[in-house]
């Protein structure tokens, strides 16, 4: 791979110009972080169509650029799942049917609206957890861009992930979460725009889509077509665990109970708006794969002519690197000036994924954390201090962390893995919470914490074809080959791993609820629950605002793109 | 939030197409270097960041803020 002599002054001019316009607006937005809510919730005023890319552009870090490009180069056309079933029902989902909860309740973190419906401990354990994953989150997109920049610019490791990490706290520090959604919706053109090119050309030099089809075999250029049996396709899974493990558990539990992502709804201005912001963010989301995806599958077009094209990974000579895909394009087919926008594109989407957790870390922290178990009842002053601070150890925890998967390369993979058990029956608790009174606080409680260790349990016995390690699976019956069953694929035993946790959840927190006694009242619960709250009254001009038509139209083009690409 | 951040927008893409135009025009004839794709790229931006800041000032006048 070439390295640094291809970066010219053009390039590096182009990355500093993107430094001073992020942290611009970082300080244009200073003198407007007056309250602990404009710090901490945007002052809860911003249009749709900020919200709305700044709920992409905040989920479009390090791990969708690089990690989504190496799933196309390995999976082919199958990593769409990730992109149309695996998110846009979900989103609609959150935007017709659960925004109007969390907005209208007033509640200012996820995890506070698990208070206001369940109790302390249900929104606690959230809280908690939510914090040191988005932590960890940070770190691993600090270390991640560090890497990139060691061995792509020749970059001292320590001084890129301080150096990044330095812009993201000047900016966060300076406006708060406007700040971060502000610079999300810059990140988000930047991305597309400086990726376009690569796209392109590199599209050229493969010759189209008919070079691809020459290339590759059929099962990489299909997302359903194969989905029969795990055996048929590059991913090793089957149409019931892509539209229940993905489509339905993962997806719905990331897209409907994340606070990273729902907290830029929350921060919209007005309840419409907060309703359109997953909209307006499943529009480019479904166009995304084009961006990200198609460059890999590209890559492992180029591998066909040329074996040299992906490196192996350090120590192996058989396992090909492709989290190198991006970086391994960028370098081959753009010449200075449009390399530097290509790689500041990628170090913006490093940043975003970044300032994403670290302003979502910080309201859970203040609020739910400080607030409420360390220093009640203070004043709004006193959150704002508490806000900016958390802010600068937030980034420092972050740094940290990077460090820490610096040496022990396995700790993120054990950390996924532990996000994995906890993420996996949320929806559960959620859908349950929204659309039935009876749900109680022990209820949930008693089963969030079973789905997690159902899940947990579910990864012990089972193992994925092919495991070399503990970390995989099977570390209940000593080993692979005690195994209860194997999974084709790590894929399928995660997605199955899901549905387990989720069912679990379901059932046990339905019968814990049933031999509880209720902890709140028809009255408490109003605006929490969709049968004892009034109907949202539409506010929209126009009838293409409305989130019902939106949401039509939305699911006809992903229906389309699904279909094309089938 | 009072910040109109079609105008950051605009601005950058508007330098960043200054940029690669002129790079892109300078060498034009440089075979070894490239499609010129930085050209291209910038006129591309160039255009998008007019766009973006007519659309701000636009904003500017109608509501005045």
């Amino acid at each position: 791979m070439e390295t640094t002599s291809a970066l010219g002054w053009i390039d590096y001019a182009i990355m500093l110009i993107y430094f001073f316009f992020v942290l611009g607006i970082g300080w244009a937005l200073k003198k407007f972080m007056r309250s602990a809510t404009d710090f901490l919730e945007a002052g809860r005023s911003l249009p749709a169509w900020v919200t709305g890319l700044a709920f992409i552009s905040a989920n479009l870090g390090a791990l969708e650029v690089i990690g989504m490009a190496a799933s196309g180069a390995k999976y082919g056309m199958m990593t769409v799942h990730f992109y149309w079933i695996g998110a846009i029902p979900a989103m609609l989902f959150l935007a017709i049917f659960m925004m109007p909860f969390y907005y209208g309740s007033k509640a200012r973190s996820v995890p506070e609206y698990l208070k206001l419906r369940f109790d302390e401990k249900t929104r606690g354990f959230n809280a908690f957890a939510f914090a040191f994953m988005t932590i960890m989150a940070s770190g691993a997109s600090m270390h991640a861009l560090a890497l990139l920049a060691e061995r792509l610019l020749g970059w001292d490791y320590t001084l890129s992930l301080v150096g990044s990490a330095a812009i993201v706290l000047v900016y966060t520090y300076l406006g708060g979460l406007s700040s971060a959604i502000y610079n999300e919706v810059l990140q988000f053109f930047l991305i597309v725009i400086g990726f376009l090119p690569l796209v392109l050309i590199s599209l050229k030099a493969i010759g189209g889509w008919e070079g691809i089809q020459a290339s590759l075999g059929d099962n990489m250029l299909h997302s359903w077509k194969y989905a029969a049996s795990p055996d048929q396709n590059p991913m090793g899974v089957e149409w019931m665990g892509i539209i229940i493990g993905l489509g339905f558990v993962l997806s719905f539990g990331y897209w409907c109970t994340n606070f990273l992502v729902v907290q830029r709804a929350m921060a919209a201005g007005s309840m419409g708006a907060a309703r359109r912001t997953p909209l307006i963010g499943a529009l480019p989301k479904m166009f995304i794969p084009f961006l990200v995806i198609l460059p890999g599958i590209i890559a492992a077009a180029l591998l066909q002519g040329d074996h040299s094209f992906i490196p192996f990974k350090e120590g192996s000579e058989t396992v090909r690197d492709f989290d190198q895909v991006i970086p391994v394009l960028l370098m081959k087919y753009l010449p200075t000036g449009v390399l530097g926008l290509g790689l500041t594109a990628l170090m913006a989407s490093f940043m975003s994924g970044m300032a994403g957790n670290v302003s979502a870390f910080n309201t859970v922290f203040t609020y739910d954390i400080y607030q409420s178990y360390i220093n009640p009842g203070k004043s709004d002053k006193h959150y704002l201090s508490v806000g900016q601070i958390t802010t600068i150890a937030g980034v420092l925890v972050s740094i940290l962390a990077a460090f820490i998967a610096k040496q022990f390369n396995n700790i993120m993979d054990f950390l996924q893995l532990i996000f994995a058990f906890i993420n996996a029956p949320l929806f559960a608790t959620f859908l349950l919470g929204m659309f039935t009174r009876r749900t109680t606080g022990h209820g949930a409680f008693w089963g969030l914490l079973s789905g997690t260790f159902a899940a947990a349990i579910h990864h012990g016995l089972t193992v994925p074809a092919g495991a070399d390690s503990l970390v995989k699976g099977g570390w209940l019956t000593g080993g692979a080959a005690n195994a209860l069953h194997t999974y084709p694929s790590e894929m399928a035993q995660n997605f199955w791993t899901a549905i387990f946790a989720f069912f679990i959840a379901l059932i046990l927190t339905l019968v814990i609820s049933y031999l509880t006694k209720r902890n709140k009242s028809d009255t408490d619960l109003k605006g929490l629950v969709y049968s004892l709250t009034p109907r949202v009254q539409d506010d929209s001009k126009h009838w293409y605002e409305k989130p019902q038509t939106l949401a039509i139209i939305i699911g006809a083009i992903a229906l389309i793109l699904s279909i094309l690409f089938w | 939030m009072g910040l109109d951040i079609k105008f950051p927008i605009g601005l950058m893409f508007a330098i960043f197409g200054v940029i690669l135009t002129i790079q892109g025009i300078f060498t034009a004839g440089d075979t070894v270097l490239y499609v010129n794709v930085n050209l291209w790229s910038g006129l591309f931006m160039l255009i998008f960041g007019s766009l973006m800041l007519v659309f701000s000032v636009r904003k500017k006048k109608t509501t005045g803020r």
